[in-house]
């Protein structure tokens, strides 16, 4: 398995979290796989959860609705509505999770050079302490080690 | 754990003194006073930050009225921190499988590029 790029992870304002990823494949591929349910199937959700839901009404306006299951069984759903779509370069849509209140909107866009695609996705959320316990999970590597570590270390202690 | 608790987590570890008392009473209870040594701060500050700690649910006060010792409630951290763990996997995993499936619609695209290849000189 080729991974060709690492998550990067920047806070240029204080409600935003923006992630940048390279794929080693023309963007109309990632579009795809990242707008229709088959291949959203195939890859979306963390380790050993499976999309069991994937619904995508692709236009303006179209709702999405996704539920992950875990390997314990448990559930997890999100939802949200698409406010711009534009293939294979733009997308937006609103997103939320069926357990947390609050809605983000998050903006994808696309950018290939030389057959790798660029993807940035622009996370807004609706307040600065939402994005900010996102952002305490140490996405961005080696960043946030001391919120992590005294996390875990409290944690061992429970 | 309610999306308040755990707001009211991540605010309260926001802050480097507040960190650094929560480690201190990671390692057993102590007062105010004891609290307040290492840093360069006032007891009413220390008290400030504690109140913020306690109203998070992450601190609460011992037995002793004398002494009146603050000791740490782990557990909604613990619960922070599952949560937070959840999320961070989410991406990475998610991305490393999208790798995978690209890797497999390129090749796909290849074949399907070089039947019509072919096709074309027909």
């Amino acid at each position: 398995m080729k991974n060709t790029g690492t998550l990067e992870v920047t806070t240029p304002t204080e409600r935003e979290i923006v992630l940048t990823r390279v794929f080693d494949a023309p963007r109309s591929l990632v579009f795809d796989a990242m707008t229709k349910p088959e291949l959203l199937r195939r890859w979306f959700g963390p380790r050993g959860w499976s999309l069991v839901v994937c619904e995508v009404d692709l236009k303006v306006g179209g709702a999405w609705r996704f539920v992950l299951r875990g390997p314990d069984g448990t559930e997890m759903g999100m939802r949200g509505v698409y406010r711009e779509i534009v293939p294979p370069e733009r997308s937006v849509h609103t997103e939320s999770f069926d357990d947390f209140p609050g809605e983000s909107l998050v903006t994808t866009t696309l950018v290939e050079q030389g057959g790798k695609t660029r993807l940035t996705g622009t996370v807004l959320y609706p307040s600065q302490e939402i994005r900010d316990m996102v952002i305490k999970s140490g996405m961005e590597h080696g960043a946030a080690e001391t919120y992590d570590k005294l996390a875990e270390y409290l944690a061992s202690i429970a | 754990m309610s999306y308040e608790g755990l707001d009211a987590t991540f605010a309260a570890l926001a802050d480097p003194t507040r960190r650094a008392i929560l480690a201190r009473l990671a390692s057993g209870e102590a007062s105010v006073t004891e609290l307040a040594a290492p840093f360069a701060m006032s007891q009413p500050a220390i008290s400030k930050h504690l109140k913020v700690l306690e109203r998070a649910g992450l601190v609460s006060r011992g037995r002793d009225a004398q002494r009146r010792p603050r000791q740490l409630e782990a557990k909604p951290l613990a619960e922070a921190n599952e949560w937070l763990e959840r999320y961070r996997q989410f991406w990475e995993h998610s991305f490393r499988r999208l790798d995978a499936l690209l890797e497999e619609l390129k090749a796909k695209e290849k074949k399907r590029g070089h039947a019509k290849r072919k096709g074309d000189h027909r």
